[in-house]
């Protein structure tokens, strides 16, 4: 059973019935207990970083979220659930994260677009393409440039760019997806990805 | 590189797909879900359900159509129409719909807009706005007109936003200016401004409809698009007046729209959406194929 954690933050629905569209149980749950005795957590997320940190924190489930990847079962985080993992976000004045990962997450900056008439628009909302920098179980499936979709304003700028899975060009190069163990994120939403997306849920449901 | 958006929008009425000219004349056009479906096969980028039941009790009924839909089809969905309350935002996205498209409410009270962006989130929050050019009628009249209108509005003396309102129109610029209620109702605020406000209270995407060219199908208001576009640092969507998919480029490229949103030309199978983006691809417009 795949463990969707809840705390008051976004579409979970979607996330639950990618899974089960793939052929994996997966249940919608804001109980440690449950999340503790999952096989496989993902951690979803959409909103500001303060907020699903403070839900977090309210609902009790950032201890538990340790406990979880700890115990190195599969791990997946998702948009909101990938910058989480890291050490502070700065949006809304700086806010510490999980700090599972080493690094920050950073707002896109003011770059001008290459016809120069107009600026890339925040938030980065559509799809996008992501260049691979390292074969991840989780995107065993995912060529290079194949398109996600996102919706974000802000990204993650890990310490160690030895966990970037894959990037994306917005104005800037961004880590669009990162792996470390067993700790799997995606910045797009695979939810949302059509059946590439549904492949990375797939994936990461088969992993052991 | 980002692509650009393609985007379906099918208008529903208790439960079912209508597509309207010019928002009457409607027609039944289907099943939503299954018009979802095709529209994922095909490659859409996202999808846009536009809810025109009239009735109050028979509203509950696009949180079925949006429930029944999430669960076959994994894209982005929006949800417009009739949208109130922070309550109706928080049912629809727990059916399983992304964003929510917000017009005559924000019209009424934009700090609900602020509200809903604060609880949910920019990146789900759209502001509808349909707009039209101005006509040039006399000033007098326009004013009676201006305060008629305003003062049915609760914030019309808020010193923050009263400056929306038209002070006088110059006949030798172009404006236009915002409708309500399914483009029936005229409301005398500055379409361009009203964009800006809208982004500056926390909406995350503008979907910008010409009431000129809806179910006309000579497309775009260009300068419109290009107007807004300019006016605002979000993603904006344009709508109405498609007719060909020469008018989707000149949306995406002239009138610089992140996204281009249509009905009919789909929807009577006239294109698909990926001849739709081939045809984007061969002038050299960034889409996902």
């Amino acid at each position: 059973m795949i463990a969707i954690i809840d705390y008051g933050m976004g579409n979970l629905r979607s996330v639950q019935k990618g899974f089960q569209q793939v052929g994996h149980e997966a249940e919608v749950t804001s109980d440690s207990k449950a999340i503790l005795d999952a096989s496989h957590v993902v951690l979803p997320g959409v909103g500001a970083f303060p907020d699903c940190m403070r839900n977090l924190e309210s609902f009790g489930l950032v201890d538990t979220i340790h406990k979880a990847i700890e115990s190195g079962r599969p791990f997946l985080g998702i948009c909101l659930g990938l910058q989480l993992l890291f050490e502070e976000g700065e949006e809304f004045g700086v806010h510490p994260g999980l700090g599972i990962l080493k690094g920050r997450v950073v707002r896109f900056p003011t770059v001008v677009a290459d016809n120069a008439e107009s600026l890339y628009k925040i938030p980065h909302m559509g799809w996008n393409r992501v260049h691979i920098k390292k074969h991840a179980p989780h995107l065993a499936d995912v060529k290079d440039g194949d398109y996600f979709y996102f919706v974000h304003s802000y990204y993650v700028s890990p310490a160690d760019p030895e966990v970037a899975a894959t990037t994306t060009d917005y104005g800037i190069d961004f880590v669009s997806s990162v792996w470390k163990d067993n700790v799997f994120a995606t910045q797009f939403h695979p939810e949302k990805s059509q059946g590439l997306g549904l492949g990375i849920l797939k994936r990461f449901g088969e992993l052991r | 590189m980002l692509a650009r958006r393609i985007i379906p929008c099918l208008d529903v009425k208790d439960g079912r797909v209508v597509k309207g000219v010019s928002f009457v004349n409607l027609r039944d056009a289907g099943d939503p879900v299954e018009v979802a479906k095709a529209y994922d096969e095909q490659g859409a980028d996202e999808l846009t359900f536009l809810d025109i039941t009239a009735s109050h009790e028979r509203r509950g009924i696009i949180l079925d159509v949006v429930k029944r839909t999430s669960e076959q089809v994994f894209m982005p969905l929006t949800v417009g129409g009739g949208i109130k309350t922070l309550d109706d935002i928080r049912e629809l996205l727990k059916a399983g719909c992304d964003k929510v498209s917000i017009n005559t409410s924000a019209v009424y009270n934009p700090r609900f807009i602020k509200a809903a962006a604060e609880r949910f989130g920019s990146q789900c929050i759209v502001v509808a706005i349909d707009a039209k050019r101005t006509a040039l009628v006399d000033d007098s009249v326009r004013a009676e007109q201006i305060i008629e209108v305003a003062e049915k509005l609760p914030w019309h003396a808020d010193p923050d936003l009263k400056n929306l309102f038209f002070q006088g129109v110059d006949e030798n610029e172009i404006h236009w200016e915002l409708y309500t209620h399914g483009g029936r109702k005229p409301v005398y605020i500055d379409a361009v401004a009203w964009a800006a406000k809208m982004e500056e209270f926390g909406a995350g995407e503008i979907l910008l409809t010409s009431m000129d060219q809806d179910g006309q199908k000579n497309g775009y208001d260009l300068e419109l698009t290009r107007a807004v576009s300019a006016a605002v640092g979000i993603p904006v969507i344009a709508s109405g007046g498609v007719g060909n998919l020469e008018h989707v480029y000149d949306g995406l490229v002239k009138g610089r729209a992140d996204a281009a949103l249509a009905a009919s030309i789909f929807h009577y199978k006239e294109y698909t959406i990926g001849e739709c983006k081939e045809y984007l691809r061969s002038k050299g417009v960034p889409v996902r194929l």
